[in-house]
């Protein structure tokens, strides 16, 4: 049932191997660069474009990203071989809802206003491809303590690219990182914000040019 | 490998089981923050529509609130009501307006959230008025703040449940809801005219009067929704209005 799914990069474990040997590194440093879910596999475009005007909501999103992806990795790495082959997706589908609504209730308990601007997009972690991608592709054939790397990993390379977007956003749409304003404590008082980058356009533009000096440096090219 | 029906149907079960379980728990043990939050964030926005509250903490809020709001029922004729059928006080705050929403004009309870100075309350600054109607995918709300004429708003709130972000999610921007302030809700004559949101977002100056603002473009129908939402309520408020002006009138000779 797990050859199918496991990726063919699979190497054959040796006994006690290190916490943090080569290959397992390597399980959490690809997805920041050389397999990065969004600008490599192009997945979780929506929320990397709506989240993404302020650092702050943003920060949070990838927080509640990266928790989602570790634990749903874990947990359908520990049942792997439980889980029916033909109702796998619903599956792993219900252990990220579940996991998904929990990050949403205690935003809605311990930072309300955060619920209340992330609301919609909290609730659509679920359907990001980027979690369901990793089970479907890694956790159904992988050891538990791989399957945590591997979420991380890619909930990390997530995380950055999202980070890296919100910065450049929030500092030429509305002249702040973190609601602070950058321009005004430098002494420069009529910064001209750009209202494109306000739009999920702005989001379009930056990715793009993320992509373009990644690969330029990578020279990774689509087959 | 090819399991049996049997087995599928086991797993699923309690998969369900224990994953249902684990939200019915997350769900008790965080209720108790979660209402608190609840609370603290219809104080804030009650608080928004007479006060800048972005700034203030989550127990400055709080005891802003205790030091400068007093808050009432009344019924559609203005009358103060102080205890519901059986006999139990209401208590404005806890007044349920989407609940009320449903039920006809008539027999709705309406909280008022009367702004004063601090520790006195008869020096009254504002009267803030909660509303309650439907944008293009679902609820719309909002607090209203009347100015001590009764006629100009002081400042308005509006939040919203479903409407799309960028468009009539805009009700929630400080800039679209200062566009409120300084409108008249009474014509010349004294007749209710409310304020109503215009189509479109660069209107003429000529169409812009003390009864009519800049709309949303993108969202005509949740300024439509607005605009209706203030009407109907200014019209039930009408009791009350017109019960404190005719006090004041009294007063004052």
């Amino acid at each position: 049932m797990s050859e199918e799914t496991a990726e063919k990069t699979l190497v054959k474990e040796k006994k006690a191997e290190e916490l943090l040997s080569r290959r397992r590194k390597k399980i959490i440093a690809d997805p920041l660069n050389d397999d990065n879910p969004i600008t490599v596999q192009v997945l979780g475009i929506c929320s990397a474009l709506a989240v993404t005007t302020q650092m702050k909501p943003t920060l949070t999103m990838a927080v509640a990203v990266i928790f989602v992806m570790v634990f749903s990795n874990l947990l359908i790495s520990l049942i792997r071989n439980l889980i029916p082959t033909r109702v796998r997706i619903i599956v792993q589908l219900a252990v990220v809802a579940t996991l998904v609504t929990l990050v949403s209730e205690v935003l809605k308990a311990y930072s309300f206003d955060m619920y209340k601007q992330l609301s919609v997009f909290v609730g659509l972690i679920i359907t990001n491809c980027i979690v369901m991608g990793r089970l479907e592709a890694y956790a159904l054939g992988n050891k538990p303590y791989d399957s945590i790397l591997d979420g991380l990993g890619n909930g990390l390379g997530y995380s950055w690219i999202i980070l890296a977007i919100a910065f450049f956003r929030e500092l030429l749409g509305a002249g702040k990182l973190f609601g602070f304003p950058v321009f005004e404590a430098m002494g420069i008082q009529s910064f001209p914000t750009n209202g494109l980058m306000v739009t999920p356009v702005g989001a379009f533009i930056i990715l793009g040019l993320i992509i373009w000096v990644q690969r330029a440096k990578t020279g990774y090219v689509e087959h | 490998m090819q399991q049996s029906n049997t087995y599928i149907i086991v797993f699923t079960a309690i998969l369900t089981i224990i994953l249902g379980g684990l939200l019915s728990l997350a769900n008790q043990g965080l209720k108790p923050m979660q209402d608190k939050s609840i609370e603290i964030d219809t104080k804030k926005q009650i608080l928004g529509a007479v006060v800048d509250v972005s700034e203030m903490s989550n127990q400055q809020i709080l005891d802003y609130y205790n030091g400068t709001i007093k808050s009432i029922v009344v019924d559609y004729n203005g009358e103060l009501i102080e205890t519901d059928e059986k006999g139990s006080p209401i208590v404005a705050e806890e007044v349920n307006i989407p609940k009320n929403f449903k039920q006809q004009p008539e027999d709705r309870q309406y909280p008022v959230f009367i702004y004063h100075a601090e520790g006195n309350d008869d020096a009254v600054e504002a009267y803030i008025l909660p509303m309650y109607g439907t944008g293009l995918w679902g609820p719309i709300w909002g607090y209203v703040a009347l100015e001590t004429d009764l006629n100009t708003i002081k400042g308005a709130v509006f939040d919203h449940e479903t409407e799309t972000p960028g468009l009539g999610a805009r009700i929630t921007e400080k800039e679209v809801q200062q566009r409120f302030e300084n409108k008249q809700i009474y014509d010349e004559n004294g007749n209710l005219e409310s304020v109503y949101m215009l189509k479109g977002e660069s209107n003429p100056e000529s169409a812009l009067d003390e009864h009519h603002i800049n709309g949303m473009s993108g969202a005509t129908i949740t300024g439509k929704g607005l605009s209706d939402m203030l009407k109907s309520y200014f019209s039930y408020y009408q009791g009350y209005i017109e019960k404190v002006k005719s006090e004041k009138s009294v007063a004052s000779l």
